[in-house]
């Protein structure tokens, strides 16, 4: 379970949101500018809120009146980032294998072959981030993520910067990923259509305010 | 003429001695003091920053004054030294290398600071939600990332090293033997009368020096390069 309750200064406006959520995929939904991202960095803690707090499973992770902000690197929370941020030095199989390496997992070759297998990569492992595709490159992220064996998954837009075929050759990956991953997510996006397919609960943000919470039936009123 | 004398071999092998130990030590400190001032903030900054590249201004023969005044057997780091741990670097071939070392350091931080600030944050906070810790995002993403400046940095300082003439012979002076490099060889050898060939073949070994220095260096770079696009 995740409980938000932030406020954050930004610039122009502030972003002030508080939520629970119990769903397997919270989908953040919102125009560009309405503060999804700074919410979901904050919930990774590479951002740090101006007040409030953030708990995930019942173990604080920021709380302003105690001064705590747990750092991202021990927050165990994965990250799907738009633009993949693949290490560009490493090839496909040590990409995938440093989140293990990073938190001192022991190997675990089950799992392994399955998120390969779920995410049909198997075939890219020896190649660099430079020699992918768009859509490679995000399954190859998804896959990274998910083997650092996070107990909650951010997606900030990870079909955003993909064209239309490619956004609907990945979906059926993110559907299996949601069904068999078994991570709870936190999905942001602007699109209504994908969130529809995805998410098991919405969180609206529009100017930095939460304008509605609920089912997914909540994205046919806006 | 190219009959290399055993004396001009000696200063040749010192050089190379002096440059590499100079460039090995002034590597790691080099590294931290780019990554610094490439990514952090703090009071003083500007100073420092300018305390760094001061060799690269001030004329040769005030930074070995300055380095005779402070490392020399008087000097207050050097009487400490001397007392203490029983080392004396002063007009030794060792005391060479550390003017050497600190003459090449704004040479060698300076690409290395470049290629550390060229390294995308993203990738560095990628790596920091998937459980990497500061030093270890530093030590797998961004040192790897900017390896090339590291070895540009480091062909540079030695190149520099090599060539450093002006701070060496102030504080260690042109001992044959314990610090007569390849320069202060050729500058007391045009100052002999029958000197001339002998220091054209010094001129033609140090040509060839910094020649190969910058061949491998630019080797490096593709290589690295290369590893780092995945072709």
């Amino acid at each position: 379970m995740l409980r938000v309750d932030v406020v954050k200064k930004l610039g122009e406006f502030t972003l002030e949101a508080s939520f629970t959520s119990e769903g397997r995929v919270t989908g953040l939904f919102g125009a560009s500018g309405a503060g999804k991202t700074s919410l979901i960095n904050m919930i990774a803690g590479l951002v740090k809120p101006d007040r409030g707090t953030i708990a995930l499973d019942g173990e604080t992770l920021d709380d302003s009146a105690t001064g705590l902000h747990i750092p991202p690197y021990r927050r165990r929370i994965g990250y799907v980032f738009q633009d993949a941020r693949l290490f560009p030095h490493l090839d496909v199989r040590q990409n995938l294998d440093y989140g293990r390496r990073m938190n001192r997992l022991t190997e675990d070759p089950a799992q392994q072959k399955r998120v390969i297998q779920l995410l049909d990569i198997g075939s890219l492992l020896d190649r660099r981030p430079g020699k992918l595709s768009g859509g490679e490159r995000q399954r190859v992220a998804f896959g990274r993520a998910l083997l650092s064996k996070p107990k909650l998954l951010l997606l900030d837009e990870p079909l955003g910067a993909l064209d239309e075929e490619r956004k609907r050759e990945i979906l059926p990956y993110l559907v299996r990923l949601r069904d068999e991953a078994g991570i709870p997510m936190v999905y942001v996006s602007h699109d209504a259509a994908e969130l529809r397919q995805l998410a098991t609960q919405i969180v609206m943000l529009k100017g930095g305010r939460i304008t509605a919470f609920g089912g997914v039936k909540v994205l046919t009123s806006s | 003429m190219l009959d290399i004398s055993p004396t001009e071999w000696t200063a040749i092998l010192l050089s190379l001695r002096v440059a590499t130990v100079a460039t090995l030590v002034a590597t790691p400190l080099g590294i931290g003091v780019a990554w610094l001032l490439a990514r952090r903030d703090f009071w003083g900054k500007a100073f420092f920053d300018a305390l760094i590249y001061l060799p690269l201004v001030l004329p040769p023969v005030v930074t070995g004054y300055l380095l005779l005044l402070t490392f020399g057997r008087r000097g207050l780091v050097g009487a400490w030294l001397a007392d203490h741990l029983g080392i004396v670097i002063a007009f030794r071939w060792t005391g060479a290398a550390l003017a050497c070392g600190v003459m090449s350091f704004p040479l060698l931080v300076r690409p290395i600071r470049l290629s550390i600030e060229a390294v995308d944050r993203r990738l560095e906070q990628a790596a920091a939600t998937l459980g990497a810790a500061p030093w270890r995002v530093f030590l797998t993403v961004t040192l790897p990332l900017a390896l090339p400046g590291v070895l540009a940095g480091m062909v540079l300082g030695f190149a520099k090293a090599i060539g450093e003439f002006g701070a060496t012979i102030t504080f260690v002076s042109n001992i044959p033997g314990e610090t007569q490099t390849i320069s202060s060889a050729i500058y007391s050898l045009i100052q002999t009368p029958d000197g001339d060939t002998a220091a054209l073949r010094l001129v033609l070994v140090s040509i060839f020096i910094a020649t190969a220095a910058l061949l491998a260096s630019e080797l490096f770079a593709r290589r690295a390069t290369q590893r780092l696009h995945g072709n």
